[in-house]
């Protein structure tokens, strides 16, 4: 399968063809495409098994069109390195949307390394969405380091339930200033012999800085996944929560490890965690409906990953 | 016609008695309410007409439309028409009200999702794509509940005090949508406190500590709500089962 013809399946050639909307696409180590918009920088260079990316938005700049990124690999078998520097200026704004694709994987490896500043009053939306091969095959390996301005705005998405996980390894750590803004969600559903591991660190260093970590996972056959969450607060009025939802079936194993500390008095981080079987009455309400148990509990995991 | 019959139904949870030589019948298409002080055991006998998870365990017997249920799952149960309306009602992450009622709608058509959340007084526009979680208030989560229950056009619904936590004005939403159930022909229990609700039953049954105090049409079970709770033999500790019972 071409990379085009991904594209295509994913609707996604329009917004390529669209003058106001900024994207790029690698296939393995190789730049296929790429479009850029007014205020955005981006520049890209090849290396060894991947592909280095530097992105910058200059100060004041707002993208007003979500970037589309596509990161994919076509063949059977390959090593993925995408290297990504980005730096969102002084209240600069900015929305990705990025496509990760593996539709035919037998043995790829994907390895994200990522460095992300945002300045004062920046804003960066990060959407990333994972299709994967029906049968695993795949190794992933995301890993970000990131660091807030002063009340700058950071939300991720990470949504992996199309396809077979194979392993996922992510590694996320933010640093929040003053008065700024994290959001981290995860979604994961994984069967068969998938492996999940997210580690996910909120340092909440600035005064009222806010973060909040959000995970829901699915766990069935064999799968198995731990979730460590972990917010630290050390300035006043910092506020964070942990939020992590794991539904377990079959023979699947799921752990949770949240961590919270707290080391000013003026702090307040909290956090919520619920693994185990679908709930009875969110079942049993759907089973008097007329649903089979099967349907039902296939419909309360598809609202969780939702 | 009878559609559900309780026959000398007994159920004991946690070594408690909680219903005991239960005998109801209940007529197709029309309107029952059952009603008795908190802990009489109104949800239990719901929850056992439905086939819930632990209240399986039952000594009697249990027919609809004359072929017994009473080994059977909720599953089985509700291919076969019967339905129960929650005390307080499940939330579902990430669950649109949509998604939730098309899921439980014989017709999945918009016009019919439509239709039930107009019966239940929400405005479709407003509704169709909020989560069916804690951002919405008890209330509204009753009233998506009676709608998607009106979607499955079942042969029997069991609400289980389909007005608590309901205001007032909304009362009549409610009402409307027992009329519609009515229309469709679905016989319908009331589980209540409340005279306003009894008052839509033509047949009504007092049930106290587990056991059928009296029934008989509405207006004789009535009195019942004006301070004068018919004497019986009502025990408030359930009596610890004996051993020689075998059933926990
Ligand atoms: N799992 C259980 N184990 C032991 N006792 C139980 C259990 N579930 C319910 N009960 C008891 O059974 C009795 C009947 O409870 P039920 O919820 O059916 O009452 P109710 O008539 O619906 O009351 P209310 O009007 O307050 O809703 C109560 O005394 C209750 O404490
Ligand atoms: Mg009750």
């Amino acid at each position: 399968m071409e990379m085009s013809e991904l594209l295509k399946e994913l609707n996604m050639d329009e917004a390529l063809r669209d003058p106001d909307t900024a994207h790029l696409v690698i296939e393995r180590n190789r730049v296929v495409s790429s479009h850029w918009v007014q205020g955005l920088e981006v520049k890209t260079e090849e290396i060894e098994n991947g592909v280095e990316v530097s992105v910058r938005v200059r100060e004041g700049t707002v993208i007003t069109k979500p970037v589309h990124f596509c990161f994919g690999v076509t063949h059977k078998r390959a090593l993925q390195r995408i290297v990504m520097h980005v730096h969102v200026e002084r209240g600069a704004k900015i929305a990705v949307l990025s496509h990760c694709m593996f539709p035919k994987a037998e043995d790829i490896t994907h390895v994200m390394e990522a460095d992300i500043t945002l300045d004062e009053g920046a804003s960066y939306v990060y959407r990333e969405k994972h299709i994967h091969s029906p049968d695993g095959g795949i190794e992933v390996y995301p890993r970000a380091t990131i660091t807030l301005g002063k009340r700058a705005r950071f939300a991720t998405e990470f949504e992996l339930i199309q396809g077979r996980v194979g392993k996922i390894d992510i590694d996320y750590a933010v640093t929040c200033g003053e008065e700024s803004t994290m959001e981290m969600m995860t979604k994961i559903s994984g069967r068969g012999d998938d492996d999940i591991k997210i580690r996910e660190t909120g340092y909440l260093v600035g005064e009222r800085a806010r973060g909040v970590l959000t995970s829901r996972v699915a766990v069935r056959e064999h799968a198995t996944a731990e979730v460590y969450s972990k917010l630290v607060a050390t300035a006043p009025y910092a506020r964070g929560h942990v939020d992590c939802h794991e539904i377990v079936q079959d023979q699947g194993v799921a752990t949770a490890v949240p961590v919270v500390e707290v080391k000013h008095p003026k702090a307040h981080v909290t956090h919520e965690a619920a693994i185990g079987s679908v709930d009875t009455k969110q079942l049993e309400t759907l089973m008097a409906r007329g649903l089979s148990e099967e349907e039902a509990v296939e419909f309360i995991i598809q609202g969780l990953l939702s | 016609m009878k559609i559900l019959s309780l026959k000398q139904v007994n159920l004991s949870l946690n070594g408690r008695k909680i219903l005991q030589n239960l005998s109801m019948d209940f007529w197709k298409g029309r309107v029952h309410a059952v009603v008795g002080p908190n802990g009489a055991g109104k949800s239990t006998l719901a929850a056992t007409v439905m086939g819930l998870e632990g209240y399986r365990k039952v000594r009697g017997e249990i027919l609809f439309e004359g072929e017994s249920i009473t080994n059977m799952g909720i599953e089985e149960r509700a291919k076969r028409g019967i339905t129960l309306a929650w005390q307080e009602p499940a939330r579902f992450e990430g669950l649109t009200v949509e998604t939730f009622i098309r899921a439980s709608a014989r017709e999945k058509s918009d016009a019919e999702i439509q239709r039930v959340l107009q019966v239940v007084g929400l405005n479709p526009d407003e509704y169709r794509n909020r989560a069916v979680d804690r951002t919405l208030s008890g209330g509204e989560r009753k009233k998506i509940e009676l709608a998607s229950i009106l979607a499955m056009r079942p042969k029997l619904v069991l609400l289980d005090e389909p007005d608590s936590g309901i205001d007032v004005a909304s009362l009549e939403n409610i009402f409307e949508a027992i009329r519609v159930l009515r229309k469709d022909g679905t016989t319908v229990v009331l589980i209540t406190h409340s005279l306003a609700v009894l008052a839509q039953a033509e047949h009504a049954f007092l049930i106290c500590d587990g056991t059928l105090i009296e029934e008989g049409p509405m207006e004789q079970i009535r009195p019942y709500f004006e301070d004068k709770c018919i004497p019986c033999n009502h025990k408030n500790i359930p009596e610890i089962e004996g051993e020689e019972h075998g059933d926990e």
